[in-house]
């Protein structure tokens, strides 16, 4: 055998090892007691990965070139450059600021595709007409995982887009902006495949990088906070389809099977997310939930009624079961380590202790999980709706923490809410409901929040993180 | 590529995309963020297409390819790395739990 085709041979069977490591990576980390390990394969595979596209017969032709002209200069300066900057964006980050980090990431996976088509687009002046459309799809996603995502970040990290800004006629314009785009991959296509000259090629891949680039930013705008746990998935999703269509543009297979996991696999989480937020993925990205919302029932609005903290800690004392409900307000309020200070001292006045955790309360699907978790609540503590709900009316207190339309009665009774249908804990069917909350506002959907007035509910208006420690504090001088 | 070649590879993006919805399908919620990065990190798999497309690109004339390569495999780096590390850290959290036990 030469020894190109012991390349080939070489070649394959590692990206075949590798890809089976991701599988079995992904499978690991959808379990508990065996995420990390999961992980950790992925990891291994990525490795392998990169160690075999060191040995494909296009990079081991540079290794005689001169600096400038060897490939394995370029990659590991880039790859030493971007790891140390990966490593230490990683360690740095507080808890809090996890849904950002993991958007900007991926808004990096998004370009990377994106540029590597771009790349080949330069340089391969052999490609045929199937590898032409493939890498003006990887353009489109590539385009619109990055812009999007760098719009997520800016909103989930107050920097930037913090309002949702409504574009007039927004469906239209995305729809026009896609559809264009489209056109520019077939002229692409069309330019390669020889029916048109290659100047209007050129102009193809001008078009759908540039229509791309704008409907990632049109896309996301437009969404409010409370939808980042579908949008962030959404994202994610569309970087592993970015990345599975370079693979068929430059023909790796491995890049093929890894891209498109992570596509289905997040489209799958998305798809989670909408249902438990009662929406349709559809209505969320080209409806406009923020206008429509009506403000409730005008006319009998009761007042929501204030207690101090020293109140509060009196019904606490004497309560034997209290269920925290955490939401967004949590996670800004830095409040976790407090609250679980507070769920320390709850325990040993006797009380039984749980979480209530929505699956879309946060800003990223299973935000509340990682937070509580750094705080070391235990795992068992932490329950679903499903599994609270049955158990809420036999609680003494609920203590709503940051959360709003994820407790909001309307997506029971109340068949005009736009919350209607909305899968919700059952914090009303507590005997006593705290909500500590920062001010008299509405959730981030503008819907009127009936629990906020029922006769069992008190404000504890205040910094959320202040008002648990004062709580604690008063155990502690109790 | 030959036609053979390309069937194939839509094979395979097919049936890989059908083994991540079975993959998915059943993951307790908690684990939904280290999922979510977890996949993330995998997704930035683009650098191997990157360096690939680069080492091609070294062997043309015209060095605004180079760029695009080397900044294409810069970023799936900080994808790749950034992405693995931070879900490692997610799940440390989640294990100490465990110990607790």
């Amino acid at each position: 055998m030469s020894y190109e085709k012991v390349s080939v041979v070489l070649t394959t069977i590692l990206y075949m090892v590798s890809s089976v490591l991701f599988i079995r990576g992904i499978k690991l980390l959808g379990k508990a007691d065996t995420a990390r390990k999961g992980n950790k394969l992925s990891s291994l595979g990525m490795l392998i990965a990169v160690v075999t596209v060191f040995l494909e017969k296009n990079v081991t032709d540079t290794i005689t070139e001169g600096v400038m002209g060897n490939a394995y200069i370029w990659a590991i300066a880039a790859i030493a450059l971007g790891g140390i900057i990966g490593a230490i964006w990683s360690k740095k980050v507080e808890m809090t600021g996890m849904p950002q980090l993991v958007a900007l990431f991926n808004g990096f996976g998004g370009l990377s595709s994106l540029l590597v088509a771009l790349t080949q687009y330069m340089t391969d002046k052999s490609i045929n007409t199937f590898s032409s459309i493939a890498l003006g799809l990887t353009i489109a996603i590539g385009a619109i995982a990055f812009t999007g995502s760098i719009v997520a970040w800016g909103k989930l990290s107050g920097k930037m887009f913090k309002k949702n800004v409504s574009i007039p006629g927004k469906n239209a314009v995305n729809a026009l902006l896609a559809i264009i785009g489209l056109g520019g991959v077939v002229l692409y296509s069309l330019s390669i495949a020889g029916v048109v000259d290659t100047q209007l090629g050129d102009i193809g891949i001008i078009v759908v990088t540039a229509a791309y680039l704008i409907l990632g930013l049109t896309m996301v705008v437009a969404i409010g906070g409370g939808d980042m746990p579908v949008i962030i998935s959404l994202l994610n999703a569309f970087s592993g389809l970015a990345a599975a269509f370079a693979g068929l543009s430059i023909s790796n297979s491995v890049l093929v099977v890894s891209g498109c996991l992570v596509g289905t696999s997040g489209l799958i989480l998305t798809l989670i997310m909408c249902k438990a937020m009662n929406r349709k993925l559809y209505a969320l990205l080209f409806g406009s939930f923020g206008a429509t919302a009506k403000k409730g029932a005008a006319g009998e609005q009761k007042e929501p009624k204030a207690m101090s903290v020293e109140d509060a800690y009196l019904i606490l004392e004497a309560a034997s079961s209290v269920v925290f409900i955490p939401g967004y307000g949590m996670a800004v309020a830095q409040a976790q380590h407090a609250v679980k200070e507070l769920c320390d001292k709850l325990e040993e006045n006797g009380a039984e202790v749980s979480f209530a955790i929505h699956p879309v309360a946060g800003r990223m699907p299973g935000h509340m999980n990682v937070l509580l978790a750094e705080a070391n609540v235990p795992y068992e503590q932490l329950k679903t709706a499903d599994e609270m709900n049955p158990q809420m009316s036999n609680t003494d207190v609920a203590i709503v923490i940051g959360a709003n339309d994820v407790v909001n009665p309307s997506a029971i009774d109340d068949e005009s809410s736009p919350l209607y249908g909305m899968p919700i804990i059952n914090a009303f069917e507590a005997r006593t409901v705290f909500v500590l909350k920062r001010g008299k506002g509405t959730g981030f959907s503008g819907v009127e929040n009936p629990l906020f007035t029922n006769d069992n509910t008190v404000m504890i208006y205040g910094d959320a993180k202040q008002t648990v420690s004062s709580l604690v504090s008063e155990f502690d001088e109790g | 590529m030959a036609t053979g070649e390309i069937l194939l590879l839509v094979f395979v993006f097919v049936i890989a995309g059908f083994l991540g919805v079975e993959l998915i399908s059943k993951v307790p919620s908690q684990l939904h963020t280290p999922l979510m990065s977890g996949t993330n990190a995998i997704s930035g798999i683009t650098i191997v297409g990157a360096i690939s497309a680069t080492a091609a690109a070294l062997g043309t004339d015209g060095y605004i390819s180079n760029i695009c390569g080397f900044v294409a495999i810069l970023l799936a780096t900080i994808n790749v790395i950034g992405g693995y590390m931070v879900t490692d850290r997610m799940l440390e959290m989640f294990k100490k739990k465990g110990d607790k036990k």
